[in-house]
Parts: structure tokens; C-alpha cells; sequence
């Protein structure tokens, strides 16, 4: 069994997080692994945990991100998890990507690997916690010409079929698709676990393989800010909020609320 | 950003309708009076219209509703909501009326349908745009200034704590909408409304993921408005300890959507949650009680217009982005504010 997992390198959403020239700041310190891709990396880990020890032996992950080097974090951070191999398309003529270039991209890696060996199934998270389109994983498929099984809640893997479990707006649904296919996994899925000791440190000397464009046979043209269908035109801060009325409750606290929504036509 | 003003171009928009079979919502609505602002405005739809929904179509301004005529083959069956089949079937009313855009609202189903159907006719997309506009003329300090009459989305990202506007550079646009991005009006006149069928290919591809089995949860929310859609929404935490009751309690009084943290849902409190992973809201109203107002949480409901927090601890998280906040057990605050708010409505 051969698992790609598309993992995103995004701001940490506890630190300060904002645009400068129309493109989101990355910087190397207050970037991490998004940690929705936690999830996707978990479901392979299992996966392949529960496979038969002589199918274990021949089975490999691979962590695939679209980014700058600065997005090594991501990728080392899935090393520690206990990934197999971590690849980092890198490319100057890929920033500013819209959601096709990097869905682009990402399906070229996932080809590239394909060459290789037989690629069975390709994870995503449910959403990159930066850009939160939740529309990567359909495009890949659609890029992959594979079928989709997004935002499962539950994976099964057996007999060359995927199938997934999903709560979505009001609706529970069970999907099937033979693999190789896109799955997308939402944060109920499972929980991520804990790098162990062992792996935090073989994870050190683990490199990450840097593919360009060109070793995709990508066209510079199709991807970045050059193929990119929308642009931005202008980003600025929300003004901050004015600082907030406090109301120590000594009995009134409710009234004082129901007084300030009246006050302010709210009810 | 340029105002909403008539339409300079003779655009065709195509509205994907949610919920023909019974009545629009107001996110629909809301859809429909952005389309108007950039040309004429069709619907399309996968299930026959029903009355009520003519009638609001009508009110609307909308002359044709466009209804997808599936093969046998998906037609009835749970197939035909899966995404792929929803995009070839919006991508097959693009071409039959040569259209120049297509909104829809921002449920994750249709921000894929949205996405399918982006990569089937190479047009841009936004997704969670707050509005849709024309652009008047090009901004001069761009090197790769859009031509006046380009489609340009606002969109408020990172918690809202930003606002962008974005161009689309192709000469089709598709959009995802946002619920409560702007007050739904009628069409100065009403119209004549008709349904036209149009037939629609799918590809094998549309459904090499098959549906087999598919459940659609009649909610017991006792009258209450859809939390996505809601304007006033009340949400509780885990400081409810289990006991939603004073949360439902308020928002019955205020008639709003009642919500949770992921927590109170994982602990069985609740079904549907607030955040970057649950439900995004951005009601006229958010409050929160007994939350701490986690990253995860703020992130979606951080672009409500008034937040209110009541919270046992003073220095909870979400009273940073609080307009008004209680310092105090929930158990009581919510009740008496309640209590109040009936009082005041008699
Ligand atoms: C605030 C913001 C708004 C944006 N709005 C738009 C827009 O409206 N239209 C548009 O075309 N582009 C937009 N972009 C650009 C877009 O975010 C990037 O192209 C991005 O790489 C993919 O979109 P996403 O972050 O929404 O990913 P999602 O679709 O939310 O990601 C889902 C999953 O796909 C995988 N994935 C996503 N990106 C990568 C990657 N770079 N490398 C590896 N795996 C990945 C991960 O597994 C992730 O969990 C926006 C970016 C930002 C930061
Ligand atoms: C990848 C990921 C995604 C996530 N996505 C989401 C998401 O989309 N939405 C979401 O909500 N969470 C999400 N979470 C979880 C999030 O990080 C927080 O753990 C969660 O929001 C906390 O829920 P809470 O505020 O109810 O609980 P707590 O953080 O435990 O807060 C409870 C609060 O109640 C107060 N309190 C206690 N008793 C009372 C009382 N009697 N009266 C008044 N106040 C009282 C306490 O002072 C405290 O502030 C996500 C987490 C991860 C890792």
C-alpha cells in the first residue's frame, strides 16, 4: 500500500497573521504543519498499521507539500509523526498559486510518485486552517481523474475499495470509491498522535526531497501568480474592536445583558 | 471597493438554488439580489420549484429557472447530490446560456460543486466572498490593473480580521456566497417566472465515488432558524456542564440558532458546533456562554457583527473580541436575561 499525504506549511493561528503585497505572510519562526493535515497523516499511519506484517514491510508514506523551504517544518513535523518520505515542490514561478495551480502541482507530485510505484490512495486535510477553501481535495481528484471522498468522518480501507463516512449540513452519507482515490479527513476522524522520542530523532536526519516544476513537467505558465484566475487586489486589517463593556454579575448581570441588547435594537 | 451600481455589461449570472423543493432561505435570496447587481439573473436548479419558490423567484426578478434533467441512470438517486454530478450539471447551463457567472451559497457541498465546476470550465473562483461587485475602472498603481467591469469578490479572512477584495482574471467567475453578507431585496417589479428543462450529460468520473447509503436529519430545532443562516445566534461551551437548557432558554426569548463549542458536541451536549471546523457564522448577534473562545472557535464566528460573552472567568479569551461581556455563572445570567427580554417584547 502506497499513501500520499498533502500536507500545508500555514501561519500558526495563535500568532499574528496578515498579508503584505496581496501574498500572506510565511515566515519560517510562527509557521507550522496545518494542523488539520494532523489528521490526514494519522489516517494513513493507521491505515498501513493495520495492514498484515509482510504488506507493512513493502508499504510506504509519502508527505507531499506545495511551499517555499521554510515549509521543511511541516514536512520534518511529519517525519516525526512517522512518515516514510517527505517531498517539497518548490518552485519561484509557484507563488501566489491560486487553488487550480496548487491543485496542479499537487496532482504532478502525486503522477511523479505514481511512475514510481503504484500510488493507492492520496489523504488530505478537510481544510488548510490559512486559506480554509476545503476545495484542494475535490480539484486533485478532478486533476487525478480519481474518484472523491471528501470530509469523512470515518475511513475504511479493504477488498481495492475506500469508503467514508460523512456529516455534512445536515446529512449523513456513506461513500464508496475504488482506489486509488482522494479521501479529504475531517478533525473528528481520528486523533493525531504524539511523535514518540525514536521518531523525533531519525526525523533528524531524514531529508526532504525538492522537486522543481520542471522535474514535474509543469509549466511555468499554468501555476503561480502567472496562472492564477483570480488576484488580489487589496488586503487590509480590520479595524480592532473597541474594548469590550464588562459587567460583574451581583445578581443584575442577566438584566444588565437584556438591557444592553435593548439598548442597542439587538432584540 | 466599487459601490453596487446597474450593470455596465450585458452579463448572464446563474444562481444555484439550495432548497427549491420547499421554500428559499434567506441565503438564497441574498444570492439572488447580489446576481442582480451584476446582470440578468437566471436559477438553476436539480429539483422541481415549488410554488412558493416561483413566487419568490418572481418577487425576485428571476425570469428562468433552468431545471437539469439528469440521465436515468443518477436521476432520484442519492448520486445526483454528489458534487461532481452538481458541477457538470451547473457547467451544462454555463455553455446552453452562455453565462459569464455562476454564485452559489457556501455550504461545503457546493464549495466543491463550485470548485468541479471551476475546473470543468477553466473559470476563477473565490470561495466565501462576503460580496461580488463589478470593478469601475483599473486601479492605475497596478501593473496588471482588471479591465473596468471585472468581477471583483470582498472576502474577510483570518478570523475576520482582514478584509480583501479579490479579481477574477478569467472570463467566467464562480463564487461561493456567505449567509448574512447582505439584506435580501425583491426586484423594484416582479416578473413572469418559467421553468425550462435542460438535459445534462455526466461523465463517468462524476461518480467513480458513489453514494450508497444517505440520511437527511430532519433537525428538531423546534422552529429555530439554521445556525449557518441565523441573525442572532447563542452558543454554549463547556461551562454549560452538559445543561444547554439556559442556552436555549435565551435564544428562544431572542428567536435565535442555538450552537456549541467543538467540546460540548464531542461531549454529546449538542450536535452542531461553531468554528474553523464546524459551522461559520457571522450573525447581527453571537453569544457565547461558558466558551473561552479558542482560536479554533473565534475563527468562526470572529466576523459577527456584536459579540457578547458571559463567562464565569474574567480573563476569558473571547471577552478580547467581546462588544459586552457578564463576568458570571451562566445558570443565572442566561435565565434573567431571558426573563427580561420577554418582559420587554410583552
Ligand atoms: C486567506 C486566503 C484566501 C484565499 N482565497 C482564495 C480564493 O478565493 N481563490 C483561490 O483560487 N485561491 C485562494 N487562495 C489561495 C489558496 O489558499 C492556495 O492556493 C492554497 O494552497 C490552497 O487553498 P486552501 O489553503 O484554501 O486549501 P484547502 O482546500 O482548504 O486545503 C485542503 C487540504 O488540501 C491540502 N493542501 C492545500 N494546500 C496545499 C499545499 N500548498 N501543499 C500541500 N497540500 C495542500 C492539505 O491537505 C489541506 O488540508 C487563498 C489563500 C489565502 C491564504
Ligand atoms: C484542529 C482543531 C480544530 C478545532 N475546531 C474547533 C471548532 O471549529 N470550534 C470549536 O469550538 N472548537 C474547535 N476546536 C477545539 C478548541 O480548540 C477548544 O478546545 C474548544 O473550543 C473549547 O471549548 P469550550 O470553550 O466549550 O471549553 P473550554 O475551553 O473548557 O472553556 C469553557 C469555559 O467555560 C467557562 N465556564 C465554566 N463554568 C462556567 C459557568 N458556570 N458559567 C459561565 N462560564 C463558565 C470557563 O471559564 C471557560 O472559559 C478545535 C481544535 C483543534 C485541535
Amino acid at each position: 500500500m502506497r499513501i500520499v499525504v498533502a500536507v500545508k506549511y500555514v501561519p500558526d493561528i495563535h500568532a499574528e497573521r496578515g498579508f503584505a503585497d496581496g501574498r500572506v505572510v510565511r515566515s519560517a519562526e510562527e509557521g507550522t504543519l496545518n494542523e488539520l493535515d494532523e489528521n490526514a497523516l494519522e489516517a494513513a499511519l493507521r491505515i498501513i498499521e493495520s495492514l498484515p506484517e509482510d504488506e507493512r514491510a513493502v508499504s510506504e508514506i509519502v508527505a507531499v507539500t506545495i511551499a517555499g523551504p521554510e515549509a521543511d517544518t511541516a514536512v520534518r513535523k511529519a517525519y516525526q509523526l512517522g512518515v516514510d518520505r517527505g517531498v517539497r515542490v518548490s518552485d519561484d514561478a509557484l507563488a501566489g498559486s491560486d487553488y487550480f495551480g496548487t491543485a496542479r502541482a499537487l496532482a504532478a507530485a502525486v503522477r511523479r510518485l505514481a511512475e514510481e510505484a503504484p500510488v493507492d490512495l492520496v489523504i488530505t486535510g478537510m481544510a488548510a486552517l490559512d486559506g480554509l477553501g476545503s476545495v484542494v481535495p475535490a480539484l486533485l481528484a478532478a486533476e487525478l481523474g480519481l474518484g472523491q471522498l471528501t470530509l469523512a468522518a470515518r475511513l475504511e480501507v479493504a477488498d481495492g475499495e475506500a469508503r467514508i463516512t460523512r456529516e455534512l449540513d445536515g446529512v449523513t452519507e456513506e461513500l464508496v470509491a475504488p482506489l486509488p482515490a482522494v479521501v479529504s479527513v475531517t478533525d473528528h476522524a481520528n486523533s493525531p498522535r504524539f511523535p514518540n522520542f525514536k521518531l523525533i530523532m531519525a526525523a533528524r536526519s531524514k531529508t526532504v526531497e525538492e522537486w522543481t516544476l520542471a522535474d514535474l513537467g509543469l509549466d511555468p505558465a499554468t501555476v503561480g501568480a502567472a496562472g492564477a484566475r483570480t488576484h488580489v487586489l487589496a488586503a487590509t486589517p480590520r479595524p480592532p474592536r473597541p474594548d469590550v463593556e464588562l459587567v460583574v454579575d451581583k445578581g443584575e448581570g442577566g438584566r444588565a445583558l437584556a438591557e444592553y441588547l435593548i439598548r442597542n435594537e439587538l432584540v | 471597493m466599487t459601490e453596487q451600481t446597474t450593470p455596465r455589461t450585458n452579463r448572464t449570472v446563474l444562481v444555484l438554488l439550495d432548497t427549491p423543493a420547499t421554500e428559499l432561505r434567506s441565503s438564497a435570496l441574498e444570492l439572488l439580489t447580489i446576481a442582480r447587481g451584476l446582470g440578468r439573473v437566471e436559477a438553476v436548479t436539480l429539483e422541481a420549484p415549488s410554488v412558493p419558490t416561483l413566487a419568490q423567484l418572481s418577487a425576485y426578478g428571476v425570469e428562468i429557472v433552468l431545471q437539469a434533467e439528469l440521465p436515468a441512470a443518477v436521476r432520484g438517486g442519492d448520486d445526483a447530490h454528489l458534487s461532481p454530478v452538481v458541477a457538470e450539471a451547473l457547467a451544462a447551463a454555463l455553455r446552453l446560456r452562455d453565462a459569464d457567472a455562476v454564485i452559489l451559497s457556501a455550504t461545503f457541498a457546493n464549495k466543491e460543486a463550485a470548485a468541479r465546476l471551476a475546473h470543468l470550465t477553466g473559470a476563477g473562483l473565490v470561495i466565501d466572498a462576503t460580496s461580488v461587485t463589478e470593478s469601475a475602472e483599473p486601479g492605475p498603481e497596478l501593473a496588471d490593473a482588471p479591465p473596468a467591469g471585472s468581477l471583483v469578490a470582498g472576502k474577510r479572512v483570518f478570523a475576520g480580521s482582514w478584509d480583501t477584495s479579490c479579481v477574477v482574471r478569467t472570463e467566467t467567475a464562480v463564487f461561493t456566497v456567505r449567509p448574512n453578507s447582505i439584506v435580501p431585496e425583491p426586484a423594484p417589479v416582479a416578473v413572469a417566472t418559467e421553468v425550462e428543462g435542460f438535459a445534462v450529460e455526466v461523465s463517468e468520473l462524476a461518480t467513480v465515488a458513489r453514494s450508497v447509503s444517505r440520511e437527511v436529519h430532519e433537525r428538531a430545532v423546534g422552529g429555530r432558524p439554521s445556525l449557518a443562516e441565523a441573525a442572532v445566534v447563542v452558543a454554549g461551551g463547556r461551562g454549560t456542564d452538559g445543561d444547554f437548557g439556559p442556552v436555549e432558554d435565551l435564544a428562544d426569548a431572542l428567536g435565535a440558532a442555538v450552537g456549541a463549542s467543538r467540546d460540548a458536541v464531542y461531549e454529546g451536549w449538542f450536535d452542531e458546533f461553531v468554528g474553523q471546523t464546524g459551522v461559520t457564522v457571522a450573525p447581527r448577534l453571537y453569544i457565547g456562554a461558558g466558551i473561552s473562545g479558542a482560536p479554533h472557535h473565534r475563527g468562526g464566528m470572529q466576523a459577527s457583527q456584536v459579540i457578547v460573552a458571559v463567562n464565569s472567568d474574567p480573563e476569558c479569551p473571547l471577552f478580547e473580541i467581546s462588544d459586552f461581556a457578564v463576568v458570571g455563572d451562566l445558570a443565572d445570567v442566561l435565565p434573567q436575561a431571558a426573563q427580561v427580554i420577554r418582559e420587554h417584547k410583552g
